[in-house]
């Protein structure tokens, strides 16, 4: 690990423990570093494991799930290790999170004033009236014409894309050095997307903050990350710099993907789609996770799960074809 | 020749299996102690569109747009509060139920959420007989096979149709409905939404499904999603709402490539694009959507429009045909 990285997270295993003795694999040995005010996004179909590696950093996994194995470093501390309440300093101060559905995440019977407010007198230990005037200028900034009014007001007297804007202000409140973003614009509409995707760029650079992107949507990780992990199964199949990933894709479910999409930029008749579904985390086909859909399946494939190795400097892929 | 003779030549020529004349649909909101009607929410707001047999036409909009109400209202299971509609050049606007019911086999959906529009209390076979047992005489063997072949169809295996909806994913959900849908050979079917709630990989196998059985069965769509790159993909033309208007509709080329309505080129710049070498200029759209119940004066979109000027508030602009095709509802165009 080189001396800047602010997040370091070392063959990261979450397993849950289901009825019946059964084990679902959800993150199965995840490594990857995030530096300071770098874009890292962690992309996936529902079911990949990205939400839960997210949940994972915050140690909010509950259960039957648990941290089975792995480090979490964030800022040479390792957060595997910290206790419950040790965790609580480090979750809303050091690491910010923003999840996808807002109506959800913020408190319906508090207005979206308090719930700012809470978070910066628990955290900068400031008084009232310091966290009120700190609160509206949040709130300006993050794009509220009238900051005074909506404090008072509650969640559900907000859209979608404000309350977004309103978990993004509470998120950036103390300053952190890392937001995580899980799904933060899958329940808007375009034009609402675009404003906050802008705005949460913004954030960034105004604040200097690293964000780790989780998402679905492979046209918002072209668009706002530098770096890419592509989740298949609960582990990473292919890791490189966005360009890479999109001009070079190299595992056969990153070119799949980006072949089933419907795109704006090119017409083709018929989509590439890839066959079969997500196998279920307590079931995973033996050898690679992505045999069953793999249209390069070799016999091999089906016999042992391959590395994740380095094909090119800053290009890692979990695949034979490459060995 | 006059115009208006070409005009009515050319309707001769183009066969519709729908038209949709003036559609609103007026939603009351009761408010005060004796629920008097305080207000509406204008869902659909005079919106005109025809459908050609056998062309996808797509509708895209944000939500509030009207489009899901729209949908509902031409198939009516939601009725109109004005406004005439015709399917198979027959009025059916104004129809009871009862008459309604021949062309019911014609005109099918399928919805959004397949958790939500399947009875879990049924296995697929009796989801996929229910249709057949109301509309036609069929014995009970005729159902099963005709069950079984649709399944096929639709890419299930024949043994799954004693399972319940719970027990398949959401994309083996969405081939039931499909499935269901097309039991009683329909001519038209709307699509609201089919494949929004599904993974790329999955929406890929359902979009190429819904495209053979296109083909194969002759059928026509009306295509409703918020997803751009989808419409784009699967439509004809494509027609662009917003708060219950239509704003802009065209051939799929003129609207992807030549946009005119400002609301249209903001909202193809918003989507995130993979390709990465061709940066397209993002216009960021001020604020919300305004409430359907309470629409700004003039042009709906005035209020976020990058272009708007004085005429704007005070007039409504009304869809004009500026080529072949291709109309827009927007004060630039019209001179």
């Amino acid at each position: 690990m080189t001396q800047n990285t602010l997040l370091d997270v070392k063959g990261l295993k979450t397993y849950f423990y289901l009825e019946g003795k059964k084990v679902a694999k959800a993150v199965d040995g995840v490594d990857f570093t995030v530096n300071p005010g770098e874009t890292v996004a962690l992309v996936g179909e529902s079911g990949s494991g990205k939400s839960i590696t997210s949940l994972s950093i915050m140690k909010l996994v509950g259960k039957p799930g648990k941290i089975e194995e792995g480090q979490i470093l964030f800022n040479g501390k390792d957060l595997v290790s910290l206790s419950d309440k040790q965790m609580t300093t480090v979750r809303g101060r050091e690491i910010g999170m923003i999840f996808q559905e807002p109506m959800t995440a913020l408190n319906p019977v508090f207005t979206i004033g308090n719930q700012i407010k809470e978070t910066l007198i628990r955290h900068k230990k400031i008084s009232k009236q310091e966290a009120e005037r700190k609160a509206i200028e949040l709130l300006k900034l993050v794009g509220f014409p009238r900051a005074e009014e909506t404090m008072k007001e509650y969640p559900h007297q907000l859209s979608g894309g404000m309350r977004q804007r309103a978990m993004i202000a509470i998120a950036i409140s103390c300053d952190p050095k890392l937001l995580i973003a899980d799904e933060p614009t899958t329940a808007l509409d375009v034009t609402i997307q675009a404003q906050i995707l802008d705005l949460m760029d913004e954030m960034k650079k105004k604040f200097n903050m690293a964000v780790l992107l989780i998402t679905h949507d492979l046209g918002v990780v072209a668009e706002y990350a530098e770096k890419v992990m592509v989740m298949y199964g609960g582990q990473i199949v292919e890791q490189t710099t966005v360009e890479n990933l999109f001009l070079n894709p190299k595992h056969p479910y990153t070119s799949g993907l980006l072949e089933s999409l419907p795109s704006l930029d090119k017409d083709v008749e018929r989509l590439g789609a890839i066959k079969g579904m997500v196998p279920a985390a307590h079931e995973f086909p033996s050898g690679c996770r992505f045999s069953d859909r793999c249209p390069h399946v070799m016999d091999k494939c089906r016999v042992a799960n391959p590395e994740l190795v380095t094909v090119e400097p800053g290009h890692n892929v979990r695949c034979y074809l490459y060995e | 020749m006059s115009l208006l003779e070409k005009e009515l030549e050319k309707k001769v020529d183009q066969d519709y299996i729908l038209e949709a004349k003036n559609i609103k649909k007026y939603f009351p909101i009761k408010g005060g102690v004796f629920k008097r009607e305080v207000g509406q929410v204008k869902a659909v707001d005079d919106v005109s569109l025809s459908i050609l047999r056998g062309e996808t036409l797509g509708v895209v909009g944000e939500s509030g747009s009207g489009k899901s109400t729209l949908g509902r209202v031409i198939l009516r299971l939601l009725d109109p509060t004005e406004g005439q509609i015709f399917f198979d050049n027959e009025e059916i606007s104004k129809m009871s139920n009862r008459q309604l019911r021949p062309f019911r086999r014609d005109m099918q959906i399928v919805f959004q959420d397949p958790f939500a529009s399947l009875n879990p209390k049924m296995n697929v076979q009796e989801l996929i007989e229910e249709p057949l047992l109301v509309q036609t005489d069929m014995s009970k063997s005729e159902r099963k096979e005709k069950a079984i072949s649709l399944l096929e169809k639709v890419g299930l295996r024949p043994d799954s149709r004693l399972k319940y909806p719970h027990e398949f994913s959401g994309g083996q959900r969405q081939r039931i409905s499909i499935a269901r849908a097309l039991a009683l050979n329909p001519k038209f079917v709307i699509c609201d939404e089919p494949v929004s709630a599904l993974d790329v990989s999955i929406q890929a196998q359902v979009l190429n499904l819904m495209a053979d059985l296109q083909d194969e069965f002759n059928l026509t769509y009306l295509f409703i999603a918020h997803d751009l790159s989808v419409v784009k993909h699967i439509s004809d033309r494509v027609a662009v709402m917003y708060l219950g208007r239509i704003a802009e509709i065209a051939p799929k080329k003129n609207i992807y490539e030549t946009p005119l309505h400002p609301y249209t080129e903001a909202l193809l710049s918003a989507v995130p694009s993979t390709d990465i070498t061709a940066k397209r200029e993002k216009i960021i759209l001020k604020g919300d959507l305004p409430s359907p119940s309470n629409p700004p004066s003039g042009c709906a979109f005035r209020t976020r429009c990058p272009k708007a000027h004085e005429r704007c508030s005070l007039e409504r602009p009304e869809l004009i045909n500026v080529s072949e095709g291709h109309f827009v509802a927007c004060h630039l165009y019209d001179n």
